[in-house]
């Protein structure tokens, strides 16, 4: 089993594809049900603690803004964790976690700074490319094989 | 990532032979220590993670190409995330499935084609953006029309 980044991280479809072809999706939803879950927070997932956007300085400077390093605070531990990614480039919809421009170029870069391999998609806009969207995802978990073999 | 931690997962239907109602009795028959929640797009389960995923596990089974499922970060019913106390609108992440959901039949199709072994080596039509160049040519072209 390979862990797999995915982007945008919230997808249903590409979340599912990856757990079906027998790999691990890695997403952010996960990073946020242990914010969730995690005793001591006023509001999750809006409030996110101090120490957050501390974590996030490891990915991004002091000057950049908060928003986007408390995202990364979410969004980085995935990166690290990652051994593959699945990219669909310029969805139309980013919103809550996904909905920062700063932060979703970030991601993109630093997944392109990591030496694993990459899918780089376009969202279908039409029957047929939504067949080749599956088929070219299939190929490419396939191809990882079972991970550490 | 431990076995006893507490997740969601969203089981999401694009059927039109299998209902929500026909999950949920599923999962009460499984005897499954988890909360379920049925919804418009399928349901929401909760409970241990390793419970949570073998409930997932079985659920696929019933129509392995028509069901559709992802972690959700937050709990069924939670009030951060429920219409009722937010005063009404979309709850958040419904967005993202708004723009998945059209799609689904279609990833269904090419579930069905990798199941017959068909399909292998598809790719797809990625439209590149043009040539700075063949767009002057372009905006050239109708100028020269226009007069």
């Amino acid at each position: 089993m390979v862990k797999v980044f995915i982007y945008p991280s919230n997808s249903l479809i590409l979340s599912d594809l990856i757990d079906r072809f027998g790999h691990e999706p890695l997403a952010v939803m996960r990073e946020v049900g242990k914010k969730i879950r995690t005793a001591g927070l006023d509001s999750p997932p809006i409030n996110i603690t101090p120490e957050d956007p501390k974590i996030g300085l490891k990915y991004a400077a002091v000057e950049v803004p908060s928003g986007v390093r408390g995202r990364m605070a979410l969004l980085g531990p995935l990166l690290e964790e990652a051994e593959a990614a699945v990219i669909v480039a310029e969805p139309d919809i980013s919103f809550g976690c996904m909905g920062c421009a700063r932060t979703n170029e970030l991601v993109n870069f630093l997944v392109r700074t990591k030496d694993i391999p990459i899918l780089e998609l376009d969202y279908p806009g039409n029957e047929e490319d939504a067949k080749a969207f599956v088929h070219m995802i299939h190929d490419f978990l396939e191809g990882l094989g079972k991970g550490g073999e | 990532m431990n076995d006893d931690d507490i997740i969601s997962k969203m089981i999401v239907l694009h059927s039109t032979f299998t209902l929500p109602s026909d999950l949920v009795i599923r999962i009460y028959e499984s005897k499954a220590d988890i909360t379920v929640k049925e919804t418009c797009f399928g349901l929401i389960i909760e409970g241990e993670r390793s419970v949570v995923d073998e409930v997932a596990r079985e659920m696929r089974t019933l129509d392995p190409n028509r069901i559709f499922i992802k972690e959700r970060g937050v709990p069924p019913g939670d009030p951060h995330r429920c219409r009722a106390g937010r005063g009404g609108g979309p709850k958040p992440g419904f967005h993202q499935h708004e723009l998945e959901f059209p799609f689904l039949p279609y990833i269904t199709s090419a579930l069905e084609e990798i199941e017959r072994g068909e399909g292998k080596g598809t790719k797809m039509t990625r439209s590149l953006p043009i040539h700075i160049e063949t767009f002057k040519d372009i905006i050239e072209k109708e100028v020269a029309q226009s007069k």
